[in-house]
């Protein structure tokens, strides 16, 4: 099971009973769908409801941290149809929290959409659904139906006169659609390719109608603010970081899973609850929010806190939360041509900077990987990320150069060694044994 | 003319129907990724007339239907094994073993990435982060199934339970 | 309106414009590939990123909209440096094969390239390789060259109303294909060509003939559909080699149809007549101007001494030059014939008489863009007039209700509000319901004929349509003016427009459609028009650009009658077998593109042209032919020193637009009585076998459009005759002719639907009327 340890839980009180509690009665069971009920027993304003989450501080989870009252709020009143779609396409490299949201406790965030319906006067919702984890999409599929049967969802819920109904979209392989306008191409039954804006979703969004789209955490976590005020909520945390918020740690620790605790809390502290070094090797470098997020080396990690604010100070980005840690069997340049690779093979393709540059970024990297760099490859490929970035659609091909950038930045002798001597400055048996596939001793 | 689609069974059809019914009345191609994956399902992969049947039942033009089928990894446009083992290899996973995990399999099976062995039963993919990395390394069974920690005696057991 | 500053210079620009749009205005050039101002903004390619004070980032001008006081910097360092960037990015993994490529010397990349590109890439990795497609005779491609702009798949989806190309793959694999195995059908393609900034979509007729800067250029004018599609022909040592679009937004914006394009090739055809001809004893020889003038004149002025000139026919292509009609007819006049016609494939003549004025489109063909509710009474829109197909698409997506009545319910790419569709014989009377509810709608009395009608669901519907609102236009295709009830058929149209207080109009078929009437090429008094002088036969016929066989409405009792005369003159850029059976002499006269002359299009524009290229052989421009003709034969008035005189004397002046045009007609009593029994026939004039020019265009014959025709039913049609698609199928009219038959979802019962205008179905006789049809 995923989590092991959490500060303050929230959005995971739900997960102590693994994959027994996540039904619906389990859920009510948790005070679940109690603030929806108060919204519409007390006919809530919307406006009321919109300051509240305001008040939260909450920052958008899925990895921008755009405040999320802010984005309900721009929401024209009159549209007479409006969505709210919910994006837990989950592919950025190193996060899988919405992954353990969905499957442990779906019906917080089923009631965090049906309360962002009513509070932007959305009829219908869709929840958009990672490809690859199709006994999720099931499951959340099977919380709809209670969610339906029980009155929460359809027409005239629980008598109030409002009527929200929610589905579930299954992707089918492709990371951009984590791009809230790339998803919605996707649901319209289209390649997902990102669309430029302006138009914002709020006002030109799914069918091109104004829509909010918002990640999985943040919708899960709106239950819990109306549960415990807005302002608690933000305590919880730090100014301008409210709350709670979930970290996937994956990689060289010694208990890989979701650790939800406040914004704020050291990093020092979160490896710590993820078990430490794992074989007690020593820490390298961390990504700390998706693998599109600039890699900080040891030191500068070791005095984050976790926080969007922090995080940035660093040079890097909270992104989704996905702590990503690597130990000194790491070769960077490895590292850094898998992500290459990564992005080249997620572009969509429509701008020409990211369809040309991603592969070009790729193919360098490989080279220098491979023992033919060249003596201006670093330069390169600083310029060609400088080329990239702010100059297309969407932001993935910001993503496919911060690592190369960061990573040349911080690790820039390790580069030069391998272009200089055509190998790895850390041994291949070394690596090999780094990944805790093979038993030790095993060829 | 009668019936561009017959070659999908009525059970194929009734589930696309299931599908369709989740979107607005007038927006049928959203449908398309879904009719698309039981289309695959049940034909094993999507060939030109398969693509075409699901264009014409969703009332699309054939191209957009294959443009959906080419941008999403999932859909295989090319005849595969019975299993489909797809592999994540991407560096949350590399760190914990996929890429020794896929390395694995191939020696096992004695096939590279987008191949299948002899006897038509293994596939194997390179995939990208599954969004599992916590329990890596992870694998895909038929795109439905996902198989967590698969270090050696798990690949063992899965490959003898695949028959 | 908001107020804007680009480079220092401050400009009003209309609100929603964006920055391209405002720069435009302004004279100030951004780049761009993927930007097409009739297309949808992709913002995909990034060549056209431009500053902006207080943006961060460089913005792209295509599709950042202008706000009140922006400042834009479209050369700035951060500007240019951006370009370049992109630039360099567009160029690593194309080819650079410019002095092979079609596209050098008119290639936007090639152009951009030289004032943003760096003189070398710094990238030295593998250049991609796209396997090429087959997109059918018209398009040719080279993929590889391709930068991924999106703009042919936008035009087809779009412009051309179905999604024929798609970009399948994504990221660096992305490849723009049509779908796996089809080609592109639309009979548009030929835009693909100008739209596609590189060398990826050439046109495969044209490719590797000429280097841009080898041809001698000339405007034109299309001489195929009513629009009279304004164009640039192209020429190498005096022969057309390519023709292009010149735009023209108010008649073909800056499209062509591929027929307009592509029929060049028919003026290159190995069916050119080049010298003069006659017939002596039975064996033709070829001669020389005088002689064969000579013995023109001489036969037509035998005929008219002995059996008086209305023995002679005049049958007159609606696709010559208006001065050319002028004086056919004034020849023919001088003979003492008032037998004279242009309209070739119109069958009811009972309107000529009763018509206030010349019979046009009603409005402008911009207005069609601007109609709110539109009624298409018997129109194949979609192969007969393309733009305008093209323009009610675009209206259909900003909200207009477009419906149609007609007998065949052909996909025409456009959002449908209603649709009736009924066997020929039904239209009258479901126009008339039509006509009744919507009177009934908008409280008007309505013709008393009409009190018996009820109103079916479906006239119902359109009427609602038509009554909802806006600005309304009835238009009647070719099909309601080559119908047997065409005047009928002209009295509802009139009358429905007048209840709705809305234009009414016909679509001119020929690009000279109008411009024959004002050219008086049509009968007065008792002269006789085309369908009688055929029915009738005459002693003589002079023949100017057509073939009656195949562009009159009963080709068959055309042919017959020609064959049974004395002497027929033929003036035509071409010959065939037919016409050196039945013709005595034949005169080589120049193709539209070898003389000057003047279309009066369908809105009754004047629009002149000038010759583009040398007459071949000894082609003579027929203005002259005729003048000639005209003098041997001592017919006052024909000393024209050139074609601006005639066209002086024609027109009464040189005006933009002529003048008596109307569509008013006093109508007698209607007619709604249906009296077809058995199998109907619907006649469609395919698009690429209009007139004798595209039906001479090799790369268009291999069409799909040019598919050769069939017997089509409807499903119950098929299975009441016992046949299966593909079986043989006997379809008799004048004479039998046994063709396949095919499945057609979109005809109603009752009919079979076979293509005029070919000489697979000549035999058949009457484009219109009660055929039998059996399985073969
Ligand atoms: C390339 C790319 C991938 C993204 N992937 C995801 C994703 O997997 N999940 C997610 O919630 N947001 C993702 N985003 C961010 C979304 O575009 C969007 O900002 C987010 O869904 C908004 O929700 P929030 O405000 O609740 O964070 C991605 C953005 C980009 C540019
Ligand atoms: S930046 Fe890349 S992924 Fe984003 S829209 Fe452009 S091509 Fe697609
Ligand atoms: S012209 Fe603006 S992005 Fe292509």
């Amino acid at each position: 099971m995923a989590l092991i340890d959490t500060i303050n839980p929230l959005l995971t009180t739900g997960w102590s009973k693994g994959d027994a509690g996540w039904s619906l009665k389990d859920y009510e069971a948790r005070g679940g769908y109690a603030q929806l009920k108060r919204i519409l027993a007390s006919k809530m304003p919307q406006d009321d409801l919109i300051a509240e989450v305001k008040k939260s501080s909450l920052r958008g989870r899925g990895g921008a941290g755009f405040p999320t009252g802010l984005k309900w709020s721009f929401m024209p009143k009159a549209a007479p149809e409006k969505y709210v779609v919910c994006n837990t396409d989950e592919g950025e490299p190193g996060t899988f929290k919405d992954r353990d949201l969905l499957r442990f406790d779906p019906h917080s965030t089923i009631e965090g959409m049906i309360i962002a319906g009513y509070a932007v006067g959305a009829k219908r919702g869709y929840n958009y659904i990672h490809g690859e984890i199709f006994d999720i999409y099931q499951r959340f599929e099977e919380a709809l139906d209670q969610a339906r049967a029980a009155g929460y969802l359809g027409d005239n819920i629980l008598g109030s006169g409002f009527s929200f109904d929610l589905f579930a979209h299954h992707g089918w392989g492709a990371y951009i659609c984590g791009e809230e306008t790339g998803l919605l191409e996707s649901i319209e039954g289209k390649k997902g390719q990102p669309r430029y804006k302006p138009p914002f979703p709020a006002n030109f969004g799914l069918y091109g109608k104004p829509t909010t789209i918002n990640n999985t955490e943040t919708f899960a976590a709106i239950p819990f603010i109306l549960g415990m005020g807005g302002e608690a909520y933000l305590n919880l945390g730090k100014p301008n970081n409210g709350g709670t918020k979930l970290f996937s740690v994956s990689g060289h620790v010694n208990r890989p899973g979701n650790y939800e605790v406040p914004m704020g809390t050291p990093f020092a502290k979160l490896l710590e609850m993820a078990g430490g070094m794992r074989g007690g090797r020593k820490l390298k470098a961390v990504i700390p929010g998706g693998s599109s997020a600039p890699v900080l080396p040891a030191d500068i990690i070791m005095d984050c806190t976790m926080d969007y604010d922090s995080i940035a100070k660093a040079g890097s980005m909270l992104g989704s939360g996905a702590v990503i840690v690597m130990d000194e069997t790491v070769c960077m340049v490895k590292a850094l041509e898998r992500l290459a690779y990564f992005y080249f093979e997620e572009s969509c393709g429509q701008c020409t900077p990211c369809r040309e540059g991603s592969g070009w970024l790729y193919r360098v990297v490989h080279r220098i990987e491979h023992g033919e760099g060249r003596a201006d490859d670093l330069d390169l490929l600083n310029r060609v990320t400088d080329n990239m970035m702010g100059k297309t659609i969407c932001a993935l091909a910001d993503a496919a150069a911060f690592p190369v950038r960061s990573f040349i930045k911080h690790f820039q002798s390790e580069f030069e060694y391998h272009i200089e001597h055509k190998k790895c400055l850390v041994d291949p048996a070394v690596q090999r044994a780094g990944s805790g596939f093979f038993k030790a001793g095993a060829a | 003319m009668n019936n561009q689609y017959d070659m999908l069974s009525p059970e194929a059809l009734a589930k696309i129907d299931r599908e369709v019914a989740k979107y607005p009345a007038d927006q049928k191609q959203s449908a398309v990724m879904a009719a698309l994956v039981i289309a695959q399902d049940e034909k094993g992969w999507l060939s030109q007339e398969t693509i075409a049947a699901v264009a014409a039942y969703l009332g699309m033009a054939p191209v957009a239907a294959y443009e959906v089928a080419s941008f999403y990894n999932m859909y295989d446009l090319q005849p595969v094994g019975k299993y489909k083992l797809t592999v994540c290899t991407n560096l949350p996973c590399a760190l914990s073993g996929g890429v020794h995990a896929a390395d694995y399999v191939k020696e096992k099976l004695g096939i590279d990435f987008n191949e299948t062995t002899a006897d038509g039963k293994f596939t194997l993919k390179e995939g990208e982060c599954m969004g599992a990395c916590g329990d890596a390394p992870v694998m895909l069974v038929n795109n439905k199934r996902m198989c967590s920690f698969m270090l050696p005696e798990q690949i063992d057991k899965l490959l003898a339970e695949c028959k | 309106m908001v107020e804007i500053e680009i480079d220092g210079k401050t400009l009003q620009v209309a609100d929603g414009s964006t920055i391209i749009e405002a720069a435009h205005q302004l004279g100030v050039y951004i780049p761009h590939f993927c930007y097409h101002k009739k297309l949808s903004i992709a913002a995909n390619c990034r060549m056209c990123l431009v500053q902006v004070e207080k943006a961060p980032k460089p913005m792209p001008a295509c599709a950042t909209p202008v706000t009140n006081g922006m400042k834009v910097f479209t050369h700035s360092e951060l500007a240019v440096k951006a370009q370049k960037a992109v630039m360099e990015f567009l160029l690593i993994n194309h080819p650079l094969d410019c002095p092979i490529c079609d596209q050098g010397g008119e290639c936007q990349l090639q152009d951009l390239a030289v004032g943003y590109g760096e003189s070398a890439s710094k990238y030295e990795e593998e250049k991609r390789v796209v396997p090429d497609k087959n997109l059918g005779p018209l398009v040719s491609t080279d993929m590889t060259r391709c930068i991924n702009c999106t703009r042919c798949i936008r035009f087809t989806a779009e412009i051309a109303g179905f999604m024929e190309l798609g970009q399948a793959f994504r990221g660096e694999h992305a490849e723009v294909m049509p779908f796996i195995g089809k080609t592109v059908d639309t009979e548009l393609s030929g835009n693909l060509i100008d739209l596609c900034p590189v060398g990826a979509l050439t046109s495969k007729p044209f490719r590797f003939s000429a280097r841009t800067w080898e041809l001698s250029r000339r405007k034109s004018v299309s001489p195929h559909d009513g629009l009279g599609s304004n164009l640039i022909v192209q020429t190498k040592h005096d022969r057309v080699i390519r023709v292009l679009p010149l735009e023209n937004e108010d008649i073909n914006e800056c499209w062509l149809t591929d027929k307009e394009r592509f029929s060049y090739q028919g003026l290159n055809s190995a069916e050119r007549l080049t010298r003069p001809m006659v017939k002596q004893g039975g064996a033709w020889k070829e001669v020389d101007w005088n002689v064969a003038l000579d013995y023109a004149s001489h036969a037509l002025r035998d005929v008219a001494k002995t059996h008086g000139g209305g023995a002679i026919g005049g049958l007159l292509s609606p696709h010559s030059t208006l001065e050319e009609l002028y004086l056919a007819q004034k020849l023919l006049r001088g003979l003492g014939s008032e037998n004279i016609d242009c309209r070739l494939r119109q069958s009811d003549f009972s309107a000529d008489g009763k018509r206030k004025g010349t019979p046009w489109l009603g409005m402008k063909i911009a207005d069609v863009s601007r109609l709110d509710r539109v009624l298409l009474v018997g129109s194949f829109l979609r192969k007969d007039q393309p733009l305008l197909a093209q323009r009610l698409r675009q209206s259909a997506k900003r909200g207009a209700q477009i419906s149609v009545l007609h007998s065949a319910d052909d996909d025409l790419l456009i959002k449908l509000t209603a649709r009736a569709i009924a066997s020929p014989s039904q239209l009258p009377a479901v126009l008339a319901q039509i006509v009744k509810a919507v009177c009934a709608l908008k409280g008007v009395t309505a013709d008393p004929a009409l009190a018996g009608l009820t109103v079916s669901a479906e006239a119902q519907a359109i009427a609602q349509s038509l009554a909802s609102g806006g600005t309304s236009g009835i238009l009647l295709g070719n099909f309601a003016q080559q119908h047997a009830q065409a005047a009928t058929l002209h009295s509802l149209g009139r009358q429905l427009a007048s209840a709705l207080g809305g234009g009414f109009g016909f679509l001119g078929e020929a690009a000279n459609s109008v411009g024959g009437y004002v050219a008086k090429a049509v009968p007065t008094g008792a002269g006789l028009n085309a369908a009688a002088m055929i029915q009738s036969p005459r002693q003589a016929y002079v023949v100017l650009g057509a073939e009656p066989e195949l562009d009159c409405a009963d080709g068959a009792k055309a042919l017959e009658s020609l064959s049974k005369a004395a002497a027929v003159v033929v003036l035509t850029p071409f010959k065939s077998q037919t016409m050196l059976d039945y013709a005595a002499v034949l005169l080589p006269v120049s193709p539209f593109s070898e003389t000057s002359g003047t279309f009066v299009n369908t809105e009754g524009r004047v629009q002149s042209f000038y010759a583009a290229a040398k007459p071949l052989g000894e082609t003579r421009p027929a203005w002259k032919v005729l003048r000639v003709l005209g003098n041997l034969l001592g017919v006052t008035g024909f000393d024209f020193n050139s074609s601006e005189e005639v066209r002086t004397e024609a027109l009464g002046g040189q005006p933009e637009f002529v003048s008596g045009l109307d569509n008013a007609i006093d109508s007698g009593a209607l007619n709604l009585t249906a009296s077809a029994t058995g199998f109907e026939r619907v006649a469609d004039v395919p698009i690429h076998f209009a007139d004798p020019l595209v039906r001479r265009a090799p790369a268009l014959q291999q069409a799909r459009d040019s598919a050769a025709p069939a017997a089509r039913m409807n499903a119950s049609m098929l299975a009441k005759l016992g046949l299966v698609e593909g079986g043989s199928v006997r379809v008799g009219g004048a004479a039998a002719v046994t063709l396949a038959a095919q499945l057609d979802t979109a005809l109603p019962d009752g009919v079979v639907r076979v293509a005029a205008a070919h000489s697979a179905t000549v035999a058949l006789g009457a484009m219109a009327g009660v055929v039998s049809v059996e399985k073969a």
